[in-house]
């Protein structure tokens, strides 16, 4: 199988994000979601954010990813050529499905944050006896 | 280039000679990095990077997330440095429907032509977080020199 090229892509910045308290840019991560039927899964590119930096929310079935990235450059380094900026992440989305919150889990390796969402049980569907009285 | 020769025609308009002395300057300062700067349209050449200095040595960093450190390729000679690698998506389980799918996936290389002389023996690489920072030495002749002034 062919390997696709990877093609540079200039980071999302958000345009309006909810009102940021914090000074500087603001940039959208690429995620991937799927579903399977028992839990949601999300995915995002977040580099340079440690775990201590990332704040992962839900509730309202509104889940919240951010991240905040300290500048990596030295106090002594000149600029020669900037080709990416760096700042926070944020991204929001709003879940169709109950989660189980007790049972979230997030993982966060090289960069790239899985966040793991299981749906609640069903709710077994009850027969209702009519009695008559 | 037609426009910049237009412009060195001896001209009465002082702002436009000021404008191409400028971009002279400029393009002298980033000569040797100007092809891989971003044009601004069209996608560039991945990974994105962002290179600094201090008086001992250079610092390149780019943003890879997903990465795994010993899949990457690093190479540095006197002056030009390659990073190239693959970025790997793993398949996730068959029952999985997607939502969204911006996350991407492909092999890349980059050759970069630095601006100053390294000392190619002693360049470092470290992975952290998804962010690749390579530490280049410079070589001694490229480094400033402080000369002292001494008085009669």
């Amino acid at each position: 199988m062919e390997t696709q090229e990877l093609q540079a892509r200039e980071k999302r910045e958000v345009t309006n994000p909810a009102e940021q308290t914090k000074a500087g840019v603001v940039f959208t991560p690429p995620v991937d979601i799927f579903e399977t039927p028992s839990e949601i899964t999300v995915l995002a590119d977040m580099p340079g954010v440690n775990a201590e930096h990332l704040t992962v929310d839900l509730r309202d079935n509104v889940l919240t990813l951010t991240g905040d990235v300290e500048p990596p450059e030295g106090p002594n380094e000149r600029v020669v050529l900037r080709q990416y900026q760096t700042g926070r992440y944020f991204r929001q989305f709003s879940l169709s499905e109950a989660i189980d919150q007790e049972k979230v889990e997030a993982n966060l390796t090289d960069g790239v944050l899985r966040l793991k969402l299981p749906k609640v049980a069903a709710a077994q569907p009850r027969r209702i006896t009519v009695k008559s009285g | 280039m037609i426009i910049r020769r237009f412009y060195e025609w001896p001209s009465e308009s002082t702002a436009f000679s000021e404008l191409n002395r400028m971009r002279s300057e400029m393009e002298s300062l980033f000569g040797r990095l100007a092809e891989s700067l971003p044009t601004g349209f069209g996608p560039g050449v991945f990974p994105l990077i962002n290179v600094t200095e201090d008086d001992d040595r250079l610092y390149v960093r780019a943003e890879l997330p997903g990465v795994k450190a010993n899949e990457l390729e690093i190479s540095a000679t006197g002056n030009s440095l390659s990073i190239g690698g693959e970025r790997k998506v793993a398949p996730e389980s068959e029952a999985a429907s997607y939502h969204r799918r911006e996350r991407e996936a492909g092999a890349f290389r980059r050759t970069i032509t630095l601006p100053t002389d390294i000392d190619f023996n002693r360049v470092e690489a470290h992975y952290n977080n998804g962010i690749l920072t390579v530490t280049l030495p410079k070589a001694e002749l490229a480094k400033p020199k402080q000369i002292t002034v001494k008085a009669a």
